[in-house]
């Protein structure tokens, strides 16, 4: 517990994200708090571009693998520039938009998806000294925020004057809707465990063990409906009914051409990242290293790599996993899916959250206290 | 029931069969007027059974005028094959359908209309199937032409 | 006896509130042509309430080359080449068919090496066939992986094909009075490899595919097909069988030398899409067993009785011949006035053409999602619906 906290403490400077510099900096100098602001902006925006490409990349080189062949190699080493040509093309291809079009809404919706992802990724952390904002209301933040995504859905589906973008953005929003519920309930018995609802307050309380393990069964069964409504909320296989690209060419974005097709598509993708990392900062201990109790040894070890590679590494394992659902399953079908959340997820999650409340009552964890 | 035995057995009910010759299975002949009484008798007789149209088509002889109705049965009850044929003017070509006797004839009978321009008497939906609804013409007619489409070698 | 004759438009008319007592609308949408249901170029046109389907209606035609029209004028050996290009999947199967009508009609014999060349070639297509069927099954219900290896195993079979037909797809390969080219000396060692490599894949696509919960509820107790039904309806091969009718010619008109081999017909039990998918996945392996009784037997012999340039005589009269197919029954109709070396007619009962024709008995009351189930179960190639 001590090591990471001390090491932070023990650091040249203090230990003060963005946002609160910007906010300390507003009643003295309104530029140096704009100034920081820029920061935090220019951060977010690298972030998506780096992500974006990189997870894109990532997808196709690990398709490729599962489907037994190599996925991108002529642009760049092993095709690593490919993406950056795919983001040339998106960019200078035409934007089209249909003639009965909402033109208004059609130009707006892809706003609302970009921005709830983005959004959220502001306030994760990534390490100890890395973040850009910690929201003392951090998983009520998360969770209001990435319901934007679902207007974004609803707004493109419903603005392209096509009905099979309609039938897709209905199913959208029926199968986002449904799914925060049991996702939110799983991120509420972490709530619980840790007592706090700020991201960085929850990682600090898995100092003791991460409460996938630290918490008897709850914490996994929590973590397993997480993942699953996770998935279904960010539109991946096999919950991708929505965009369901065998029965409606391409669901709700199917009208959408050029960069705004590509803010469609970036925000699936960065979204996978965001889901994945909050799910690590929740349930496998964020930026915390993988220790053992009692091998110091070990310990010393794991805690040489630094905090935001163990971050990256867990996120990138998760990123694996859930591209790995999208390439075996096949999709499952509307009224499945809806009968999945409310008959079986839910009622789990209900109790779950019952059974977290008890072990928080009776102190009931695993390695709890040194 | 075999070959010849089987012809003979549907002459025999007297609902205006004729043996056709030149084929190389059991065949018949009959008017189209007698044409549903016949198809229904040998479905649901238990001795014929025939239970699968397993294909319908038409033949134009355009020396004799006439456009010939093919209707290949095949029962999976007694494992016999027969084939029935009509014959209809090209001028006037009418027929009763079978489509309520079997159901793919309903499909089976728009793609003879759609290429021969046979018109079915009862048919509940009556359309032509591979053309457009307004394409002038039956293309599998001999005298069809088409000066775009439809080039012929000397 | 006046007949209407009607036009898509009358079909398709905009919802009027007098439509649904719920005060919901109908509403159509076409399915295709383009899509990316990778089956082809068919255009399904849906009536929906919501998300289910009230009514499918099928406007085919849009690979509508005239190949009967084309065979009018001209000679068995170049018809040949019009039949590799209707049930492209089953090119082989197809040529097989008109061969087998032209020599019977006009009393050509063939070796024992001819028949039991044509009958591996034939199971070998079977395979390929099914394999790929498979594989654009999964894609079709979202396991794009699925896709990817069916085209695979597809390419491995091509191979084989391509060494000895010199074709990977348009074939042209079985002709009146033989095959075009006698099988190479490699064959039974390259085709013994396949088969092992075949087995072992089989399986693990049961244990991808057929094990995966999210495919079963996609497939079981959805587009029922009852037997009776299914026989009304013109219905053959596996969407025959699956519904429970163990009809198959092979079995039932042996050809080639089918009635040498042991092999078992897959019939289904209640005529969903899960038997459909469960019959063809068996096929396979039967395909697989006949191929291995057979490959070590070829007796020795020609490989084509008939000079390349005779004149095939058909007598005057109608021919007909049939075989099972990948997708069901193609039979051949060849109409000779005995005279001129072309046909007078030929008309090709295509197994797909019939097939289609279930999915709107099937359809009604299922929602979008098994439509497309449906439709990948029913296997459908649409060039030979088109012809």
């Amino acid at each position: 517990m001590g090591l990471m906290t001390i090491l932070a403490a023990a650091g040249p400077w203090p230990v003060k994200t963005v946002a609160a510099r910007a906010a300390d900096a507003l009643p003295g100098s309104l530029w140096l708090s704009v100034a920081y602001m820029a920061i935090a902006l220019l951060a977010v925006a690298g972030l998506v571009a780096v992500l974006g490409m990189g997870l894109i990349y990532f997808e196709r080189k690990v398709s490729g693998h599962f489907q037994c062949r190599l996925g991108p190699m002529r642009v760049g080493p092993h095709g690593i520039l490919q993406t950056v040509a795919d983001t040339v093309k998106l960019l200078i291809k035409e934007d089209i938009i249909p003639q009965k079009a909402d033109q208004a809404m059609h130009l707006v919706a892809p706003m609302f998806s970009m921005a709830a992802t983005v959004l959220v990724l502001a306030v994760l952390p990534y390490s100890p000294v890395l973040q850009i904002a910690d929201v003392n209301i951090g998983v009520l933040y998360v969770t209001a925020v990435s319901g934007l995504g679902v207007i974004g859905i609803l707004l493109g589906g419903w603005s392209s004057n096509n009905k099979w973008s309609l039938i897709g953005a209905m199913r959208a929003a029926a199968q986002i809707i449904s799914y925060e519920i049991s996702a939110t309930l799983a991120l509420l018995a972490v709530v619980l465990f840790a007592g706090t609802l700020s991201l960085a307050g929850i990682v600090q309380s898995q100092a003791d063990g991460w409460w996938i393990w630290r918490a008897p069964g709850v914490g996994l069964l929590a973590f397993i409906i997480y993942i699953i409504a996770s998935t279904a909320e960010i539109n991946r296989t096999p919950f991708d009914i929505p965009e369901g690209e065998s029965e409606l060419t391409a669901g709700f974005h199917t009208e959408y051409s050029g960069l705004r097709f590509s803010f469609f598509f970036l925000a699936e993708f960065i979204n996978m990242f965001v889901v994945a990392a909050l799910t690590a900062t929740l349930f496998l201990g964020g930026w915390m290293p993988f220790m053992i109790g009692g091998l110091e040894t070990f310990n010393g070890v794991m805690a040489l790599v630094p905090p935001s590679l163990w971050f990256l590494l867990k996120t990138a394992a998760l990123v694996f996993v859930l591209m790995w659902f999208r390439w075996t399953f096949p999709r499952l079908r509307v009224d499945q899916m809806m009968r999945l959340e409310w008959k079986f997820l839910l009622p789990i999650g209900f109790v779950n959250l019952t059974a977290a409340a008890v072990l928080v009552l009776f102190n009931a964890y695993f390695f709890s206290g040194r | 029931m075999d070959g010849q035995a089987l012809v003979q057995a549907v002459i025999g009910l007297g609902l205006g069969a004729r043996n056709r010759e030149k084929v190389d299975r059991p065949a018949l002949e009959v008017s189209p007027e007698n044409l549903p009484a016949l198809a229904k008798r040998l479905r649901q007789d238990p001795a014929l059974a025939f239970d699968m149209l397993l294909d319908h088509t038409a033949i134009d002889w355009l020396a004799e005028g006439v456009f010939e109705l093919v209707y290949n049965l095949y029962s999976t009850v007694h494992g016999h094959h027969l084939m029935v044929t009509t014959r209809v003017p090209r001028g006037s070509p009418v027929v009763p359908t079978v489509s309520d006797i079997w159901e793919i004839a309903q499909w089976q009978e728009r793609e003879v209309f759609d290429l021969f321009g046979v018109q079915y008497d009862g048919h509940p939906d009556l359309r032509r199937l591979f053309l457009e609804d307004d394409w002038p013409g039956f293309p599998l007619r001999k005298d069809y032409t088409d000066e775009d489409m439809l080039r012929l070698p000397k | 006896m006046t007949v209407t004759i009607k036009t898509l438009n009358d079909l398709v008319r905009p919802p009027t509130a007098a439509d649904s007592p719920m005060a919901t609308q109908e509403y159509f949408v076409n399915m295709g042509p383009q899509h990316p249901i990778a089956h082809g170029s068919l255009r399904l046109v849906l009536r929906l309430d919501g998300e289910t389907v009230r009514q499918v209606i099928p406007v085919p035609g849009f690979v509508h080359r005239g190949l009967e029209k084309m065979a009018e004028h001209l000679n068995p050996r170049q018809i040949i080449h019009l039949t590799d290009r209707m049930d492209y999947l089953s090119a082989l199967m197809n040529n097989w068919a008109f061969s087998k009508t032209v020599e019977k009609a006009a009393g050509i014999a063939t070796s024992a090496r001819i028949e039991t060349i044509r009958t591996l070639m034939a199971e070998l297509q079977r395979l390929q066939s099914h394999v790929l069927w498979w594989g654009v099954l999964g894609m079709d219900l979202g396991a794009l992986t699925a896709f990817l290896y069916g085209f695979r195993d597809r390419e491995i079979i091509g191979r084989l094909f391509e060494e000895t037909i010199g074709a990977r797809l348009t074939m042209n390969y079985i002709q009146p009075g033989g095959v075009m080219y006698d099988i190479r000396a490699d064959f039974a060692a390259k085709v013994k490899e396949l088969i092992k490599y075949l087995t072992r894949v089989i399986g693990e696509y049961d244990i991808l595919l057929s094990g995966n919960a999210i495919l079963q509820e996609r497939l079981r107790r959805i587009g029922i097909l009852s037997a009776e039904r299914a026989l009304s309806l013109g219905c053959t091969g596996p969407v025959l069988r699956g519904s429970g009718v163990p009809y198959d010619l092979r079995k039932v008109e042996p050809y080639g030398v089918y009635d040498k081999v042991e092999f078992d017909v897959v019939i289904g039990t209640q005529g969903d899409c899960w038997d459909r998918y469960c019959v063809r996945i068996e096929e396979m392996r039967q395909s697989i067993r006949i191929v291995e009784q057979l490959i070590d037997a070829v007796p020795e012999g020609p490989h084509m009785v008939m000079k390349f340039g005779a004149k095939i005589k058909i007598p005057e009269g109608m021919h007909y011949g049939h075989l099972e197919t990948a997708r069901g029954v193609l039979g051949v109709l060849l109409v000779s006035d005995g005279k001129s070396d072309a046909p007078q007619r030929v008309h090709f009962r295509s197994p797909n053409f019939n097939n289609l024709w279930a999915i709107t008995a099937i359809a009604p009351g299922w929602r979008i999602a098994d439509i497309i189930a449906i439709q990948s179960s029913l296997d459908l190639v649409i060039p030979d619906i088109d012809r």
